[in-house]
């Protein structure tokens, strides 16, 4: 695509979002919508680890979990007592100021950033030397016992779970105000991970995915890479979570906030569907998945999860590079990439004869 | 002479096997030293415990006065020695110019150099590398769809763009076509003649080694067998017999 086509399909795209809260028919799926763009930074979070640097990670989230958390013990200890906040929780609500819930809510969001920057370091030291299935293998183990350790603490609820404060109406409604919240920082995850990508660490995480042995033989700082993008995508992954608790209102240890099961498992799953490695992947795969996750839900009730694992099955076997490794495939020049077609059928035919 | 590389009684044991045995060998700055040897003579363990791939058991390796044998693999190569794989590794999702320009020396990885675009004249010198192999015209090609010998020749262009003072090659010519050889060795001087690199080649290839080294190294069962200018090598009995099987 030209630079032209290319600016004119961003402002269509980014004017396309900022209407859909304007739209009449619309306004009862904005929580929907808010939804989709949580997916969607779900997937390209993700996608900075499984896709850019080839290590699949199970646990991230972790960094979820705990930007929910922290944003919500924040907004809580703020401006209430613990005992305070677990009575009027109980009966009424806690009601705050639209100036001290955006205080609480953006103070508690950079504190469960800067937590997860914290955690996937110390995590990272640790776990970043290990490759491949043992990597992954690992992370599924932190994700549950994340879950668990919340399961048991008192200070954040414990097993019943931690009631984030109400959003104030002058505010808003939910659906437009969580709707811009997460559209903005979608967005800006986005705009951040497109120039990293573009510079060396772009570079230098796809080094270490396609040879990580011939990284090092060139002196790459491998591990430090690795960190850094592991922090990266839990600092974004944080901050979701954070406004995420928000939305739902009532964060449960395991249903919610580690929900490796559902969340955890999603965000890969709409990495690959997207094709993982791409920068546009993760966006597209997140919008479809959810999209056919809402459809199943509304048209095939209680079939809804084997449709999903049907549609699971289908891009594994035909699509195995996701949608736009797909589409990069058949038309590489499209995406600026050059392809010696010669070398590539003398390749197949080598392979078909073995 | 001054010696940029020297390895001292180094023994490495894998299990019972002695891949290497009390080798001790020396590359003169600016030289262009073979290594050669039967299969499993023990070349590529010795490649190994020099770049720090795996801890020795004994022994000294130093580079430059440095003390290598307590270091891993990348310190080693941002110390300024490097080596290339006998299988061949490079980036193959990533197009050629893209395997050159992270490629570059990675002494100084703070945050901003992360974080920076690659400047006009890294691009430019690595596709002057690229020419310098002949693979100029490929150079917006996934690595992955170039054959061979051309990923060979990237992966010695990706080793340049890294300015090492000391290159280890693992087999350069293994797989390459008879034509191409005779440029890529004339490459390898000119490497050793105008950036100055020490090179250090293991090579099977006897034409070309014979050709290249100005001296040359001979393990089998993984010690020194023989050592010397290429002439004495060639007729060196020990040598001879050590290819032949008579050992």
């Amino acid at each position: 695509m030209n630079g032209g086509g290319k600016i004119a399909l961003y402002l269509g795209l980014a004017v396309a979002a900022l209407l859909v809260p304007q739209v009449p028919f619309l306004q009862p799926y904005l929580i929907q919508f808010a939804f989709l763009w949580v997916m969607i930074l779900f997937a390209m979070t993700w996608d900075v680890m499984g896709g850019q640097m080839g290590y699949n990670s199970f646990g991230n989230i972790v960094f979820f979990g705990v930007g929910m958390y922290a944003t919500a013990v924040v907004q809580r200890d703020l401006y209430f007592t613990v005992e305070e906040y677990a009575n009027v929780a109980g009966g009424e609500q806690a009601a705050l100021t639209p100036a001290e819930y955006l205080t609480g809510l953006a103070l508690g969001m950079g504190i469960g950033g800067m937590l997860a920057v914290l955690i996937a370091a110390v995590l990272g030291s640790g776990i970043l030397g290990l490759r491949g299935h043992y990597f992954a293998i690992c992370t599924l183990g932190l994700g549950i016992a994340a879950g668990e350790l919340a399961s048991g603490w008192d200070y954040i609820g414990a097993g019943s779970g931690l009631v984030t404060p109400l959003l104030p109406d002058a505010l808003g409604e939910r659906g437009p105000f969580f709707y811009y919240v997460f559209l903005v920082l979608a967005v800006i995850t986005f705009l951040v991970l497109k120039r990293l990508y573009a510079g060396q660490f772009g570079l230098a995480i796809n080094a270490i995915r396609d040879d990580e042995d011939k990284a090092d033989a060139l002196g790459l700082h491998a591990t430090r890479y690795k960190t850094v993008a592991w922090c990266v995508s839990g600092f974004f992954l944080a901050l979701a979570g954070g406004v995420f608790g928000n939305l739902v209102i009532f964060i449960d240890p395991t249903d919610v906030a580690f929900a490796g099961p559902t969340f955890g498992v999603w965000m890969v799953l709409m990495a690959i569907l997207g094709g993982k490695g791409t920068l546009w992947g993760p966006v597209i795969g997140a919008t479809v998945f959810h999209l056919t996750q809402e459809f199943f839900w509304t048209y095939l009730f209680g079939w809804q999860r084997v449709a999903l694992g049907l549609l699971i099955v289908v891009v594994v076997v035909f699509f195995p590079l996701g949608i736009v490794g797909w589409l990069r495939e058949r038309w590489p020049q499209r995406f600026g990439e050059m392809v010696d077609e010669d070398a590539r059928r003398v390749q197949v035919s080598l392979e078909g004869e073995r | 002479m001054n010696a940029i590389l020297e390895v001292e009684n180094v023994t490495k044991t894998f299990g019972g096997v002695v891949a290497n045995n009390n080798v001790s060998l020396s590359v003169p700055k600016g030289a262009i030293i073979g290594l050669i040897g039967p299969n499993g003579s023990g070349k590529t363990t010795l490649f190994n415990s020099i770049v720090g791939y795996h801890p020795i058991d004994s022994g000294a390796v130093r580079f430059q006065g440095v003390e290598l044998s307590r270091l891993r693999t990348p310190q080693i190569a941002r110390l300024g020695l490097l080596r290339t794989f006998q299988q061949t590794r490079i980036f193959g999702k990533m197009n050629c110019v893209q395997n050159m320009q992270i490629s570059l020396p990675h002494v100084d990885d703070g945050f901003a150099t992360m974080l920076r675009r690659f400047p006009h004249e890294v691009t430019e010198r690595a596709e002057s590398l690229l020419e310098f192999v002949g693979l100029y015209a490929k150079r917006n090609l996934r690595a992955e769809d170039l054959s061979f010998g051309q990923q060979k020749l990237l992966e010695f262009a990706m080793a340049l763009m890294n300015e090492p003072a000391t290159l280890l090659l693992d087999e350069p010519t293994a797989g390459i076509n008879p034509t191409l050889i005779n440029g890529l060795i004339d490459r390898l001087k000119r490497a050793n003649a105008e950036f100055g690199i020490t090179l250090f080649v293991i090579e099977h290839n006897m034409r070309v080694i014979m050709n290249l080294a100005e001296h040359i190294y001979c393990l089998a069962h993984g010690e020194l067998l023989a050592d010397g200018p290429p002439d004495e090598i060639q007729s060196d009995q020990r040598v001879i017999d050590a290819y032949l099987g008579a050992h």
